[in-house]
């Protein structure tokens, strides 16, 4: 109880714009903000054409209706301040970097490849050290996966150095 | 009734189905809804009975399997056994393992049997009802779903809504399907299809959960030893048989409301069993009744979420969405119809519902202890795995890259919507509900003329307006009477 009670003091002393309840408040509104702006550059209906309303005014009321909610309870917590939640430690941030490089090597060198990088990353980060569980989670498991998805559901994967050699 | 699931080949995937459920639903942070968008893929390989019954058999199976680890370890295999953790824990701390788990599978199975019969009866009534139906009343309908799912549902019923408005926002991406216009596509092609279900589930789900627990890497779970399950004595049955029949019920009937299925029912179902014991001092405490109670309503919640998505095409929680997106993807198409013109296919599900709880009972009282030992499995092994089978899964349905940046994407916003409070099922049942309420609402306004007042001159339109209403003032009003935070 007490602890709640002091991290929502301390969440309090900081200035507006560095509480959660802020960051939270204006990432909604600018995201919505700009999806609101492109609704106006959706093409227009013809009114022969137009069933009903036009295809830009069933998101344009979703996003007011967002940036609405999202002010109540921005406003809300004024009363109610969020409970501050614990910093996010390190492996969180190489998890994140992971997804970072699996994206990158998916898109340049190969997808197999880029499971094996990522598997064989988070892993290691996570605290395992020892070189048998690392091939297990890296190479040896997304084998299975790829020739599981290959042979039950024919599938093909993309194109990419280590796939080729296996198509090819 | 059950003619269809005398073929061998639906009897394994069934025995399948379950003892892949348990598994699921044993994992911390796994579950029947990440499990069943991750299989989903691999049912494109089978029938569509046999893939219905597959995904209800994990449906029904990971529901209880939370329980095990709720027992053992103090942390729920499932939110929907959050409840069962208060009182199944100490049990277990104080030598009564076998005993608390005993009861969780006695008082699992017969609730899920119970919903089972409900959705026998209730369903094919819903159905009728439903062809009464027209697009305003399905828009009205959806709209219900949704106010529903807000203000039951689980944490600030505010920042739901706003989950559920942005779950529907994203299944506007793409061509608008009256009139082909592109919308919010930036000019990317694999994008004017839409964003896909599969994806966003995973996403939200399997990578966001990932994201999690390379945050608690330091977390120590203490495990109780288990000899064996037992069987509850006359005694325990003297005592809770009340409390799982109630139980039931509240589990079946929160269930058929569009909310968090099990997780809310559980809650309600445990919260009622305290009011309703003799022993109200003994809840928290190790209480026979507090286990009965949660785990026969998360488990009656199974069947009852199966009443609206059969009946209505509309999902009564998020594994129920993966089922209807099952349906959808293997062709059948949920709704009144359904019940008239593939009868079979129908009364399939139904005994495959009811055959997955007598097997998960069995499953579960011969091995538990087993079952247990998955949990030993340390995350950094287990999730690069679950990651590989994500990224395959989420790949394999349309063949698209995008689709795995996609899930990433999904998975990030994921875990700090779950951060900050909001939860990620309604971006789900928004997402599939957004078509249905977009569609009804425009055809509904073709109809009316452009007139929005002709929605009030729908009696049926009208009463689900007005339970809308309802539905949203629920939730102030009960704030005001328990302080609590909105």
């Amino acid at each position: 109880m007490n602890n709640v009670r002091n991290k929502k003091r301390a969440n309090k002393s900081l200035p507006f714009f560095f509480k959660d309840e802020f960051k939270v408040f204006f990432v909604i509104i600018f995201v919505s903000t700009i999806l609101l702006v492109t609704t106006f550059t959706f093409d227009k209906v013809p009114p022969i054409l137009n069933r009903g309303i036009q295809p830009a005014t069933f998101p344009k009321g979703l996003l007011v209706l967002i940036m609405f909610l999202t002010a109540v309870i921005y406003f809300l917590s004024f009363k109610n301040p969020w409970k501050k939640e614990k910093k996010l430690p390190k492996p969180f941030f190489l998890t994140i970097l992971s997804f970072i490089l699996f994206i990158i090597i998916s898109k340049t060198l190969d997808f197999f490849l880029a499971i094996s990088v990522l598997s064989i990353f988070v892993s290691y980060n996570w605290g395992e050290k020892r070189i048998f569980y690392l091939l297990l989670v890296g190479i040896l498991f997304p084998l299975v996966v790829f020739i599981f998805f290959e042979m039950i559901l024919g599938l093909r994967f993309p194109p990419g150095i280590i796939t080729n050699l296996y198509y090819y | 009734m059950m003619a269809p699931l005398f073929s061998s080949k639906l009897l394994i995937v069934l025995i399948f189905g379950t003892l892949f459920g348990l598994i699921l639903g044993v994992l911390p942070g796994l579950g029947p809804t990440t499990g069943g968008a991750l299989i989903l893929p691999f049912t494109m390989t089978l029938d569509p009975l046999s893939a219905i019954v597959l995904l209800t058999s994990i449906y029904c199976a990971g529901t209880y399997g939370g329980a095990i680890t709720a027992v053992l370890i103090n942390t729920p295999g499932t939110p929907a056994a959050a409840a069962t953790c208060l009182d199944g824990y100490p049990l277990a701390q104080k030598g009564e393992a076998g005993r608390a788990l005993g009861m969780a599978t006695v008082s699992s199975t017969v609730g899920g049997i119970f919903s089972v019969i409900v959705l026998v009866f209730f369903a094919p009534v819903l159905a009728q009802l439903a062809y009464e139906f027209g697009q305003p009343e399905y828009f009205a309908l959806a709209i219900f779903g949704l106010t529903m799912l807000a203000s039951i549902g689980e944490g600030s019923p505010i920042k739901n809504l706003i989950a559920g408005a942005f779950g529907i926002l994203i299944s506007t991406i793409g061509k608008d399907f009256m009139t082909s216009i592109d919308r919010f596509t930036y000019g990317i092609n694999e994008l004017s299809v839409g964003i896909g279900f599969i994806p966003v589930v995973v996403g939200l789900f399997a990578i966001s959960e990932m994201l999690t627990q390379s945050t608690i890497l330091d977390q120590v779970f203490k495990r109780v030893a288990l000899k064996a399950v037992k069987l509850p004595s006359l005694d325990d049955y003297k005592k809770t048989w009340k409390t799982i029949l109630r139980s039931s019920g509240i589990g079946s009937f929160i269930g058929v409301l569009p909310a968090e299925g099990g997780t809310v029912a559980s809650l309600i179902g445990y919260s009622e069993a305290k009011r309703f014991s003799k022993e109200p001092e003994e809840f928290g405490k190790g209480s026979i009744e507090g286990i009965a109670g949660a785990e026969a309503a998360n488990n009656a919640a199974t069947g009852g979420a199966m009443v609206p998505t059969l009946a209505l095409g509309i999902p009564g929680s998020a594994t129920t969405a993966v089922i209807l997106t099952g349906l959808i993807i293997h062709g059948v198409r949920p709704g009144p119809d359904l019940f008239r013109e593939q009868p079979d296919f129908l009364y399939g599900i139904f005994g495959a519902m009811l055959i997955a709880n007598v097997l998960f009972f069995i499953f579960g009282f011969f091995g538990a202890k087993l079952f247990a030992r998955i949990t030993l499995v340390p995350n950094k092994i287990l999730w690069p795995m679950i990651f590989a089978v994500s990224v395959c899964g989420t790949y394999s349905l349309s063949q698209s890259i995008i689709d795995v940046w996609i899930m990433l994407f999904f998975g990030v916003l994921g875990f700090f919507m779950r951060r900050f409070g909001f939860s990620v099922v309604p971006v789900i049942i928004g997402l599939i509900l957004g078509e249905l309420v977009e569609g009804t609402l425009r055809q509904s306004l073709v109809i009316f003329d452009g007139n929005w007042f002709m929605f009030l001159t729908r009696p049926i339109a009208l009463t689900f307006f007005i339970l809308s209403l309802i539905a949203l003032a629920f939730p102030l009003l009960r704030s005001k009477k328990t302080k609590k935070v909105i």
